[in-house]
């Protein structure tokens, strides 16, 4: 039965969420982007709301909830409309156990999964792109080979977030003509974590370039084991994650230059009453509304376990044009004002490039 | 909880007006397309014959949309030609009492097939709707109607060729602007109402529309939907024809719906018979140009659908969606638009000739982004309401 309503659990959810992300993550934003950093601090307080955790099974130590990419994905959007930096990094270590939940061993879940359900936030993470034009996740250059009991990996990431303090990694890589996921501990011999990147956006987030020199890894972290993982669902998992967090930076966008073309005068009215800019925000209203609706859709089709590649691509081609469509036209709302580093627009147009290249960045 | 799931019911009346569509209007899309004003006579008695199977009791709800769009995925302009109360119905049913809602729809099933329209549009206004210039005047137990309505959909079959009836918007009292502004329902025959003038038109030939003069034309007291009185601090009446809206807007963009996926699953069929395969999921830089063209349609496709669903699921669980449906229109009535103009550029030769159904449908398309107000009107609206601006604040 179609219902566009979230559950009452869901909404006292985002209700929580959303509070901690204007009371906590918009007051500092501003001064972690130019920081680049994030205070622990505000990573523990998000990690206590349990938001991973929740969704792990009370074996493992978590809360029993169901997991559910709908949940993650009204979690995502209101996290990233807080901000973008802090919403991926707090969201993190989902990259490494959500596929170890859902493809996992026995063997995998039983060691990696009470990992997220600890008290203190710990660091884990997930390497996937490659420094290199026509990077396309279904045909890696890293390469594992298998050899004895071990694979042995050779290949170049980036944009792997936290990869420095983290303790576990899952490095995709090619093997037999298909992508796998390969479970790699810190310290592992050949794994060796780059410089943190200076990217355009998504400044207070470390973000590092990682090499795989002959990095051996004994057979059974291979996620899944044999069976291996179903990287398709991964990566869909991966875009209806990234298409929620377009949304809530849209969200913070319309929002900011909403009211802020509200508040301005020109030739003696608001700018808002000009249809030039009125029509600019309804559009941006819209495509944020659509963009939520198609997530919510592929999420849906997440839960239920069902084939959602179309589903997910195309919400994720969507959104990537939606929000660079919306964050742009904010700053033009704001005109010179928006440009210069005052006012957040600037800062959410940064971000918001920034999801074309996020591939395997978020998880729901 | 959010879900997407048809019910077996909505599965099963999505299958049966596909079927419908495929059998019924597609055969004919063409010839009526080429015949402009010719009656799909035969369609008609079809369709009536076969009213008790409740194919065509479509409704205003998600289920109605979506059966909608699979009727205009057949023929946009043979859907309107489906007999019932349509939009003029959609008003009665607004803002009209119980007793109104039985005395006009009650026999519409019954007797000859029959067909409600709704005159709102006038020479000097469109969608400004507070500058109409009919008038009605109350004499005694009656209102004596005056004025010139134009591009009155299905304004002929209605009134001419039907037992039907018409709603019409005037004004009790110019002074009072929106506040004097009421809807009346004017029965097929009623002396001093005329049709005048049937347009031809880009697209949707098969429908017609029409000009209504009211002379001196007489209707019962209680043929106004609503309260008569003015008062000038409210303007319920107005209200009413903004209600009439929020549920006839969505639709509308379900009909618009239908239209652009002819052209989609037309392109699409081509494409595959042709061994182009579109890679879903594959980098944005390894696509071609036509895959992304296809993708960027289909995903305009399913915005505009699934804001269009929330705007009907919104009314049936009596939320207010004025927004919700404004948004859903402008962005259907475009996206359609765009989608099959797209589309006939994709399909080169076989989209320029009219030996397939694809430059009609860019035709058929358009209209969706012009009545129950034109995109920039809903794109107005929307303004205002995120604004939270009155009409005076953002005019």
């Amino acid at each position: 039965m179609i219902s566009f309503s979230p559950t009452e659990e869901q909404q006292m959810i985002v209700a929580m969420v959303k509070q901690f992300a204007s009371d906590e993550m918009r007051k500092i934003y501003r001064e972690c982007d130019e920081s680049g950093e994030i205070p622990d601090s505000l990573i523990d307080t998000a990690w206590k709301m349990g938001l991973t955790s929740s969704s792990m099974p009370e074996e493992y130590g978590g809360s029993g909830g169901e997991h559910s990419a709908i949940t993650g994905s009204l979690i995502s959007e209101e996290l990233a409309w807080g901000d973008l930096s802090m919403a991926m990094h707090i969201l993190c270590p989902a990259l490494f156990v959500y596929p170890v939940l859902e493809m996992g061993t026995e063997t995998q879940r039983k060691k990696y999964l009470p990992l997220v359900c600890d008290e203190k936030y710990k660091a884990a993470t997930a390497a996937l792109i490659e420094p290199r034009f026509g990077f396309d996740p279904y045909s890696l250059s890293t390469i594992a080979q298998p050899d004895g009991n071990e694979y042995v990996l050779n290949g170049e990431k980036c944009y792997v977030p936290l990869a420095a303090e983290a303790d576990l990694l899952l490095v995709y890589a090619r093997e037999n003509g298909s992508s796998q996921g390969f479970i790699i501990e810190k310290g592992t011999k050949g794994l060796e974590v780059g410089e943190r990147e200076k990217n355009m956006g998504i400044k207070a987030l470390a973000t590092y370039e990682l090499s795989l020199k002959k990095c051996r890894v004994p057979k059974e972290n291979r996620l899944g084991g044999q069976k291996g993982c179903d990287f398709s669902r991964i990566m869909n998992c991966s875009r209806v994650a990234l298409s929620a967090m377009a949304t809530g930076v849209a969200k913070a966008a319309f929002e900011y230059s909403r009211d802020y073309a509200k508040e301005r005068v020109a030739f003696g009215e608001p700018i808002a009453s000009r249809q030039a800019i009125a029509f600019m925000l309804a559009e941006m209203a819209i495509e944020i509304d659509a963009t939520r609706l198609m997530t919510w859709e592929a999420a849906w089709k997440l839960d239920r376990k069902e084939e959602a590649t179309e589903e997910a691509s195309l919400v994720k081609a969507y959104a990537d044009d939606m929000v660079i469509m919306v964050t742009d036209r904010a700053v033009q709302i704001l005109g010179g004002h928006g440009y210069v580093r005052e006012h957040p627009v600037e800062l959410w147009l940064r971000n918001g490039r920034g999801f074309v290249t996020f591939d395997g960045m978020a998880i729901v | 909880m959010i879900d997407f799931e048809l019910t077996p019911e909505q599965q099963e009346g999505i299958k049966a007006a596909h079927d419908a569509a495929k059998e019924l209007f597609r055969p004919i899309s063409r010839y009526y397309d080429e015949h402009e004003h010719e009656s799909p006579q035969e369609l008609i008695d079809n369709i009536w014959k076969r009213r008790s199977e409740g194919l065509f009791d479509l409704g205003m709800d998600a289920t109605a949309a979506l059966r909608i769009e699979e009727l205009c995925w057949g023929d946009a302009g043979l859907f309107l030609c489906i007999p019932g109360p349509a939009l003029g119905g959609a008003a009665v049913f607004s803002s009209g009492t119980q007793e109104q809602m039985q005395r006009f729809l009650g026999g519409f099933n019954e007797g000859e097939p029959k067909w409600g329209a709704m005159a709102m549009t006038e020479p000097g206004c469109g969608s400004d709707t507070a500058a109409i210039s009919a008038t009605a005047v109350r004499d005694g137990d009656e209102w004596v109607l005056n004025g010139e309505k134009i591009f009155v959909t299905m304004g002929k079959r209605a009134l001419e060729d039907s037992d039907g009836f018409v709603v019409v918007w005037a004004t009790v009292d110019k002074s009072a602007g929106r506040a004097g502004m009421k809807s009346f329902v004017v029965p097929a025959g009623t002396p001093g109402m005329r049709v005048e003038k049937l347009e031809k038109k880009l697209g949707i030939k098969a429908s017609d529309t029409v000009t209504i003069i009211f002379d001196n034309c007489r209707i019962p007291f209680e043929n106004i939907l609503g309260s008569p009185e003015v008062r000038k601090t409210e303007t319920k009446g107005f209200r009413g024809a903004m209600a009439t809206f929020d549920a006839t807007r969505p639709i509308i963009a379900a009909q618009a719906l239908g239209v652009g996926r002819a052209a989609l699953d037309f392109v699409k069929e081509t494409l595959e018979n042709e061994g182009i395969k579109i890679r879903y999921g594959t980098p944005r830089q390894q696509l071609t140009a036509l895959e992304r063209d296809i993708i960027e349609m289909e995903a305009n496709y399913k915005a505009a659908k699934l804001l269009t669903l929330r705007a009907l699921w919104m009314m049936s669980q009596l939320q207010p969606n004025s927004l919700e449906s404004s948004m859903a229109k402008a962005k259907a009535g475009l996206a359609v638009t765009k989608i099959t103009q797209k589309a006939v550029e994709i399909m080169g030769p076989l989209g320029y000739s009219r030996k397939y159904l694809l430059e009609k449908w860019m035709r058929d398309a358009k209209i969706n982004d012009i009545f129950e107000g034109t995109g920039q009107i809903n794109m107005l609206v929307t303004a205002r309401r995120i604004l939270n601006y009155s009409r005076d604040q953002l005019k």
